[in-house]
This record gives C-alpha cells, structure tokens and sequence, in this order.
C-alpha cells in the first residue's frame, strides 16, 4: 500500500475533454440567453441522439448536469431547494439537483441550461425517468414526448420483432414530432451521415476499452471512462465526437504499447459495478489508487452504451440501428442477470482480481439487489467482491472514514490472499468461469 | 350483511389457504402476480389462479432477504423475496412481474436467479400511451405472456378462454365499482376496513367465488341502516402497491375519516367502465388499459397530468381533503407527491401527507396526525 497519493490523473484526453466540454456549455449558456439554436433535453441510458442531431438539436442531459453540479461540490444546495419542493430524502438526487437547478433558472457554474424546445423521455430501463419527464413537463410546459422501450426480458435476452417494430414506429413519431417543432423535413442523408459517425465513435470506444485487457491497464476504466463519457453522449454523431474519440485511441494505444498505466504500478486489476460518488470523485479514487488497484472495466460506462460487446450503430438502417441501440446495446435496458452475465465476461476476459459493487441510493436501478450480486460472485464465481454504499450526488450519503475502512480491509484481504496462494504456488489471480 | 370479519384471517394468512383449497379442488396452477397490474385474466383462461402477491405483511420477520435488498429499498420489495426463503412461495408455480418500478424489476431477476424452479415472467405496459402503436404493442405482449405461461399450464391459450376470462374479471371489477361507488354515496354503509378486506379477498380467490362473495356484500351493505357520523370526507392516494396493514385503514377511520375513494390493490380495479370485448379479446384488453384504465401511478399517460385526476376524484367524491398514505421508500409514490402536494396548494385542498410499511403494527402516531387534521378541519368549518 502506497501513502496517500498526490497522483496526477490527467491525461491530454482529459484536457480535450474539458475543452469539448467547455464549449458544448458555451453553446447553450448562448442559446439561454437568446441566440440561434435549439435543445432538446433527453436521458443518458440508450439515447437516440442522432435523430435529434439530425434536426440540429442540441442533447441537453440532466444527469450530465446534475453530475456536473455535483463533481463541483455544488449539488447540495439545489437538492436542498428541491426537498424544500416536496421531493422527498428518498427520490433520486440526480432528479432533485436537477429540479433544484431549475429553481435556480438553469443557471450552473458551468453554464445555462435553456429551457428546451422539446423532452424527449428516452424510456430505457430507468422508471425514474418517466417521473423525473412529468415532472419537467409540468415544471418547463415543452412538447414531451415518451420513447416507450420494452425492457429486454424474454429468454435469450434479445428483443423481439414486435419490439423492434414498436420502437422504430415511435422514432417515426418522434421524427415527426421534431418536423412539427422545427419546421423542417427530416434530411434522411444528414441522419445517415451522423449514424456512420456514430458506428465509428462505437468502434473505436470499444477498442479504447479492449486495451484495458493489457497488464498494465493503460487508463482506468472506471475514473478515466467517465471522462470519455461526456463526449460520447454530448457529442455522438458530430465530427468533433469523432475526433475525441481517434485522438483517445491513439493516446490510450500509445500508453499501452509503452506499458504505461494510471497509476505508477498496476497491484490489483478490479470490475467496479454502479455509477461514482460525483462529488468525492477524486477522493474515491485515491482510496483504491493508494492500493495500486485499477478498474480493468465498469458497468457504468455502459449506461449510455454497450459497445465492447460488438453493437454497432448501422448507417444501412439508421432507424432500426437506433432501436437497437436502445432496446439491447446498454446496461439499462438489461435485466440484473445479464449484469451479472456483463461482470463475469469483464472478469473473464478482463482478467480481474475482484468486484467492487459501489451501491448508491440515489440509483435504485443500479443498486436494488446488489447483495444478490454479491452472493452470487461470492458464492458462486468465487469472485473476491466487496459492496459498499454511497452516493452518486447527494454528498450527505459518502462517509469517508468508513468507506476507507471497508476498502483498506478489503485489499488488505486480498494481499493476503495473493501472498498465501504464492506461498503455497497456486495461481493467485485466475477466476473461476 | 355477511359476517366480513371471518375473512380477514384469510387475507392476512400467508399460508394462502384459499388458494391451496382452490388447488386441491381443481388440481390446477396457480401463478403470483406482483402489484401494480397484472393481466389476470391471462392465467386464468389457462386454466390457472392468478393471485395477489402483496409481501408478507407485517406477520413475517425478514432475515434473508436483507441481505439482497438494501436497507433504502422498500419493505414489498424484501418480503415478497422472504416469503420465498421461507417456503411460503411453495404454492405458486409462476410469478408475474412487471415494469412498474426498478427495485419490482430487480427483484424479478432474483426472484429467477434464486428460484429457478418457479418462473418469473416479466411484462412491460407501455409508457408512451399517447401513441397509436401503444394498444397494438400491449396486445402483442399479452400474446407473448399468454406464450410464456403456456409450458406451466401445460396447454395453449384459446381466444374464447381469454374472453370468458375476461368476462368473469370483468365481473368482479364491476362489482367492486359498484360497491365504492356504494361506499362514496354512503359510507356509513360499508366501512373502508371492510371494502379492503373484500377486495383483498378477490385477489385470492377464483373470480367466480369473488364474484358471489361481492354480491352479497353488496346486497348486505345496500340494506345495512347506519346513522352517518360527523367525519371528514377523505380521498387517499399512495398506497397501490404495498398495502397498508388492515388496522392502519380502520385508525384512519376511527380518527375522524371517511375514506370515500382511494388507490388501495387499484391494479385488480383498472378499468373505469366496463372492457367490451370484441373478436380480439387481447386488442379489447390493450385498449382498455391504454385508453379507459384508472391513473395508475406507474402508468405514465402525458394526456392527462395525474395531478388533474386526482382533483377530479376530488371533485367527483365529494371530499374534504386529501390523505396522502404512502410506502416508505416507494419513489413513484414519493415523485407524485410532489405533483400532488402542488396541485392541491393551487386548489386550497386541505392535505396530510403519511407514510407507512407494511410491517407496521403500531398506529398511535398516526392515527393521533389524522385525528389532529379532521379537528383543525372540523374546528375551521365550524368557526367560518
């Protein structure tokens, strides 16, 4: 175990990001404040971003802004605002920041959000989601539309016909819907051009995320990940998405072909299921970087997405490809058992030491059940898995004397483990499948 | 009137000795449906007993089950997996569940992971109701239970079964419109203690045997002389999943109230008319749930804002005020407060906002909030 560290996490990757990221905001602090533009406010999980691209919309996602009020330390005053509303301790507080900013007029330190011109209630998976939309439709008075997604649930876990037809019919609706508000045709060669851009952004985020599989892991896919993330929602579809994303290869390839990872040594190669503690990111990721462990993969970066595995957006059938997208192609949408299915291909494949469930409250389609999925690594995979709980926004949840205590003993546990299997030379970090 | 009080053994008993005596009677399967909705009218056309599947109530000690749910997840939740620990799922072959909520819907998967002896087949009811595509879709997912449930009822679903399904929960239901409307007109006639108890009671028997057990209630209740008491009229919403131990309702009832309208098991009373059926019997069943069902919580209809029916139930009953009694822990609940809340603020309507769990069984407190409620309302009417 190394002291606490003063490690530096960023890369060039990171500060690119925060460019990209500076300016997106930029846009829509102007389009509040009355120049050109439209927004259209919409979900992360399985988002049909590229429609919306196509008529020139600008994605607003209120979990991206209420994460970043949170990673600034400045989500607790609009949950507050929002519990002073009615909302209760118990709602999730991406949705209370998320009101609370409202109140607030949508200005943040980051920017303005505007009032959009439509909501567009992405249905995948999350069932807050269709609370959070009604409750912006009544608060905001936009054109809202729900994007019904039948939730993958037959054996074999794959939809149906009948479910693929359904969603593309709804996509049609909400093409028309877009006509209706901006006055203008669906350009069908424009919606292709953007698709293509983002079946090449999947590509290439899957193979950044093949180079986890390297010793070192050139980056960590948990804390690291989220960077990427931003862009991949915020951006997917325009050529400066793709752009990140080449330039994010070829960085994380360069590290890996030279050996490098995040950290100054790789000791622990770990999965991290559930969404981070926004506003003790860095905080969080000292407690694991101090016992040289490193995320080999996450089911968080896979909310929006679920690339790795082989989806592609197809640029022959836009529409259909977007269904897909978000009917099968993200973890949302997917039933807790093909989550265990995900985290036991990472820890496979990845070549991982262990699990690290992170619960929070706030996320109960994340959280509810994850001490089944602690039994069943435990018990049954014979996975090293340590649950612990916190928050993904609402700072009063993270207690930090405690989570460090929960991981120091549970890495403290695992050396102990590694140095008992090299004494008696068994193979020390081999999972059973 | 029929004597009500000897059913409520039944209701709470999670032995389920209704549908073990209907099991030993036909030898036929029975399968647990998960609140909100459930299409019952699906297993039972295949020959087998749909039941309500509420938790374990507060007769059940959760000690398994903790240790796969969390701590913020609620109690409906974590005693439904605590009554399969501890055998007392034996009687069911298969569990429906359905997108109503995240943790209903994890809670599937463990269920399956868990239990794998018993099925659990997940339905998902559209959200985007203000589509064309919405009753079609829900038809074709009927069809596709009807498909899943097929191999533990051994046979295949015929239409003219599911339309005589159809036809016997319809019955049902109306009776029970017949006997809230009953309970609004007079509620001195039938208490809410005795509404619920009826009403659960349906969930665990055959509709046919529910059927008779309502008339009678209801023939009993019509000729039932009671002087009405100097209550407050209330509407109370947020109890349509987990459900509120019997004798909360009654302290609810005793502190003042007549509850003249409410959401308690409002998934086995969905439909607002009658659902006429045509030659789709599946078709009839979408559209009415899409277009003529009640405003379910979990049912998302940007048509209408749920707050406006809930001011329309207002209106329609007569009442007072509004009691707002909800689940700890249950989000759809806890976000359409807030709608609520708003909404009645607006419309000067006086509102108390409870919450409760099922495992509960001591009522002081809050029958002492609802008695101090009806006073201030009672004393303002009385002092204007």
């Amino acid at each position: 175990m190394s002291g606490d560290s003063a490690i530096r996490y960023q890369s060039s990757v990171h500060e690119l990001q925060k460019r990209l990221m500076t300016a997106y905001y930029a846009d829509l602090t102007a389009i509040a404040g009355g120049a050109p533009g439209r927004t259209a406010q919409l979900l992360i999980a399985g988002n049909p971003v590229e429609i919306l691209r196509a008529f020139d919309m600008i994605p607003v996602f209120p979990e991206v802004n209420a994460l970043q009020l949170a990673a600034r330390k400045g989500s607790l005053a609009p949950i507050q605002k929002a519990e002073e509303l009615g909302y209760s301790t118990d709602n999730c507080a991406y949705v209370k920041a998320d009101i609370g900013l409202w109140a607030a007029g949508g200005v943040a330190p980051f920017g303005t959000i505007p009032r959009p011109d439509v909501l567009v209630c992405n249905y995948v998976g999350c069932n807050v989601y269709l609370n959070w939309f009604e409750h912006l439709a009544e608060l905001l008075g936009a054109p809202a539309m729900n994007v019904d997604i039948p939730f993958l649930r037959t054996a074999g876990g794959i939809p149906t016909d009948e479910d693929v037809r359904y969603v593309v019919a709804q996509l049609q609706e909400l093409i028309a819907l877009l006509e209706r508000i901006t006055g203008t045709p669906l350009d069908e060669r424009k919606l292709v051009a953007i698709v293509e851009r983002s079946a090449r952004v999947g590509e290439l985020w899957a193979r950044i995320k093949e180079l986890t599989k390297r010793r070192p892991a050139p980056y960590d896919a948990y804390f690291d990940s989220v960077t990427m993330m931003a862009p991949l929602y915020c951006l997917r579809g325009t050529p400066e998405c793709v752009e990140f994303f080449e330039r994010a290869y070829e960085e994380m390839a360069a590290r890996a072909e030279a050996g490098a990872g995040p950290l100054p040594q790789e000791r622990f190669r770990v999965v991290i299921e559930g969404p981070p503690p926004w506003p003790f990111l860095r905080v969080f990721r000292d407690m694991f970087s101090r016992w040289g462990a490193v995320a080999v993969a996450s089911t968080y970066s896979t909310v929006g997405g679920l690339w790795e595995f082989g989806f592609r957006h197809d640029p022959a059938h836009p529409l259909e490809s977007v269904a897909r997208h978000m009917l099968e192609a993200n973890l949302c949408n997917r039933s807790l058992l093909q989550r265990y299915e995900q985290i036991e291909r990472y820890a496979r494949e990845w070549q991982a030491d262990a699990l690290v469930i992170h619960s929070v409250k706030s996320c109960r389609l994340f959280s509810a059940g994850q001490g089944d999925m602690r039994e069943h690594f435990v018990r049954d995979i014979g996975l090293p898995t340590l649950l612990i709980e916190s928050d993904l926004e609402d700072p009063r949840y993270f207690s930090q004397a405690q989570l460090r205590n929960r991981i120091d003993a549970f890495f403290e546990a695992l050396e102990q483990r590694r140095l008992t299997a090299a004494s008696s030379k068994d193979a020390p970090t081999a999972v059973r499948s | 009137m029929i004597d009500i009080s000897a059913y409520r053994e039944v209701i709470e008993d999670r032995s389920y000795p209704t549908v073990r005596e209907w099991r030993a009677a036909s030898g036929g399967k029975v399968i647990g449906c998960f609140p909100v909705y459930a299409p019952v009218e699906i297993p039972y056309a295949l020959g087998m007993l749909p039941v309500g599947l509420f938790g374990g109530g507060n007769r059940i000690e959760i000690a398994n089950a903790d240790s796969r749910f969390q701590s913020f997840i609620c109690s409906i939740v974590k005693s439904t997996l605590e009554l399969a620990f501890v055998g007392k799922l034996d009687v069911f072959d298969g569990l429906l569940f359905h997108s109503i909520c995240d943790p209903a819907r994890n809670l599937a998967s463990v269920m399956e992971r868990n239990f794998p002896e018993r099925p659990a087949v997940y339905v998902h009811l559209p959200q985007n109701l203000a589509s064309p595509h919405a009753a079609p879709y829900l038809a074709s997912e009927l069809r596709r239970v009807a498909e899943a449930l097929s191999p533990i009822a051994g046979r295949r679903l015929r239409d003219d079964d599911l339309a005589r399904a159809a036809a016997a929960y319809e019955c049902v239901r109306g009776l029970l419109r017949e006997l809230y409307a009953l309970r609004s007109a007079r509620p001195e006639a039938i208490s809410t203690g005795e509404l619920y108890t009826v009403a659960r009671l349906a969930t665990l028997t055959d509709p046919l045997d529910a059927a008779r057990v309502l008339a009678r209630v209801l023939e009993g209740a019509w000729a039932r002389e009671a002087k009405p008491k100097d209550r407050i009229r209330v509407v109370l919403v947020g109890s349509f999943c987990e459900q509120p131990p019997l004798e909360l309702l009654e302290s609810l009832e005793a502190a003042g109230c007549y509850v003249v309208n409410d959401d308690l098991l409002q998934g086995w009373r969905w439909a607002r008319t009658a659902v006429a059926l045509d030659a789709d019997p599946y078709m009839s069943l979408a559209r009415a749930y899409v277009d003529a069902s009640v405003h379910l919580s979990t049912k998302h209809d940007l048509r209408t804002p749920r707050a406006a029916a809930l001011l329309e139930s207002v209106r329609e009953h007569r009442a007072d005020a509004v009691i707002f009694l909800g689940a700890k822990f249950c989000e759809p609940g806890l976000f359409d407060y807030v709608l609520y809340r708003r909404a009645l603020d607006a419309a000067g309507m006086p509102h108390l906002f409870l919450e409760f769990e099922e495992k509960m069984w001591l009522y002081d407190r809050l029958q002492g909030e609802v008695e101090t409620f009806v006073e201030s309302m009672l004393f303002a009417e009385a002092a204007s």
